[in-house]
């Protein structure tokens, strides 16, 4: 594949297993961080793990927050996984006193389930035609709520259904972690990286 | 529960020593079973969940070439990897991580020093962080437990360390709790009665895990044939199941365990 993407490291995020898969797909990446950030030259991939609060008050403190919301707001095609699909949204339950981007509407909730969080392999649904249904492989205690209901692209159900992934303007985020969901992820990665590439 | 979409979790596990897979009775009798990286891709096309490597080296010199051998196997899966075996260190877990994998499971460092639990789980994550429990039943007498746990109804299960030669005194369920509330994100439960007997898994112990604790449970020791499965997670209400010797001696495939467990209503990864 001849697109390169920027691989964005927010912090409290181990990047090594998104970027082993993008060498697996050939896709070309380049990391960038706080002290190297993304110019808008090349689509973003923003994995990301750890605590909310913790992620965006890293993100504040080196301004790639601005930078970021800048760049989306420009049109540069972003992609989040799990916690970096989270910060898209005003705030989450877990850091009350850490906004998020508000790039997306909407706020990251809790489960209620009585195992938290949610480990493994669950069966999404698609609420686009040209998105394959398929399993994906979850890590979470949070999930978002979108406030409208037009920009969730995938449901999952974990003691009720909940949002896996949104697709707003040049927005794409998973909940999920395609890099570990099997070759379902890896297509969806691929899908993703043609479309903006 | 019953609309939730979770799979219930077939996870192979392949034991290593000194860079080779090995699996035997009892943990005994070692025999080679193959290349690691090329049993890794082989599980990840079967429809295997996740994979789980345990370094069972005797010494030191062998146990050094885990971080190697996990960086080849990483690099080729495209599903989780667990790693454990000799982990005793939050600078190993670290190194681990870096090279691929993607959780830890601890076992005998975490009885010796139940801290290293909430230094893995606060600098790295619960979700990374799996403790293995060896137990083996006993009449409960004399197992030393915190006030209130484990022993119900006079069943109780021991600890066991060092790959189950050494008992420990300690109420496993009771040790468990401890787990899950310094930080453990789930718990990968062995039988050691059961461990190598092809005698299908031990039903009670997984259910009264599973019931009392608030983490996954990844029942493991004794997986017979596709209803041993279906029993361990109907019956005994695991979260996942872990095997190795059915799988490795071509017994049976994950495709086979997995389809047998979709017709009995199971929540599977169909592939």
């Amino acid at each position: 594949m001849k697109a390169e993407v920027d691989l964005v490291d927010i912090g409290g995020g181990n990047i090594g297993s998104i970027s082993r898969c993008l060498e697996r797909l050939n896709v070309r990446y380049r990391k960038s961080d706080a002290a190297n950030p993304p110019d808008g030259s090349r689509p973003l991939v923003v994995p990301g793990v750890g605590a909310f609060g913790a992620v965006m008050q890293s993100l504040r403190a080196s301004e790639l927050d601005k930078r970021l919301v800048e760049l989306v707001g420009a049109g540069t095609p972003y992609l989040g996984i799990c916690v970096g699909m989270q910060i898209l949204f005003d705030g989450s339950e877990e850091s009350t006193a850490s906004p998020g981007l508000s790039l997306v509407p909407g706020k990251v909730v809790r489960f209620r389930h009585p195992k938290v969080p949610q480990i493994g392999w669950n069966k999404l649904t698609s609420l686009s035609k040209q998105w394959q249904p398929g399993y994906a492989y979850f890590v979470n205690s949070y999930f978002p709520v979108p406030d409208n209901a037009g920009d969730t692209l995938y449901e999952a159900n974990y003691g009720g259904s909940f949002c896996a992934a949104i697709r707003r303007g040049n927005v794409t985020a998973f909940q999920f972690h395609p890099e570990k969901s099997g070759a379902f992820g890896e297509s969806l990665l691929t899908r993703w990286v043609e479309n903006v590439g | 529960m019953s609309a939730d979409g979770l799979c219930k979790r077939i996870i192979p596990c392949l034991d290593v020593a000194g860079g080779k897979t090995v699996k035997g009775i009892n943990f005994g009798n070692l025999r080679e079973i193959g290349d690691p990286v090329e049993l890794g891709r082989f599980y990840q096309e079967q429809g295997a969940d996740e994979l789980t490597f345990l370094d069972i080296s005797a010494s030191n010199e062998d146990r050094s070439t885990v971080v190697d051998l996990v960086r080849a196997v990483a690099a080729n899966l495209s599903i989780p990897f667990t790693v454990g075996g000799g982990v005793s260190s939050l600078d190993l877990v670290k190194r681990l991580l870096e090279n691929g994998a993607d959780k830890v499971s601890i076992n005998t460092a975490a009885v010796n020093r139940p801290q290293l639990i909430e230094e893995i789980a606060g600098t790295c994550g619960s979700q990374c962080c799996v403790v293995a429990l060896d137990v083996r039943r006993s009449d409960g007498k004399g197992l030393k437990r915190r006030v209130g746990n484990g022993g119900e109804n006079g069943t109780a299960w021991e600890v066991l360390i060092r790959g189950g030669r050494v008992t420990t005194g300690r109420d496993a369920l009771d040790w468990a709790l401890e787990c899950v509330e310094r930080g453990a994100g789930e718990i990968l439960l062995t039988s050691w009665d059961k461990d190598g007997t092809l005698d299908g898994f031990d039903i009670e112990l997984t259910k009264i895990f599973s019931q009392r604790l608030s983490v996954p449970v990844i029942a493991s020791g004794g997986a017979r044939d596709p209803d041993s499965f279906v029993e361990v997670f109907q019956d005994g209400q695991a979260d996942a199941a872990l095997a190795a010797s059915i799988f490795h001696d071509g017994m049976y495939t994950i495709g086979a365990v997995k389809d047998q467990l979709h017709k009995a209503g199971v929540p599977v990864r169909l592939c």
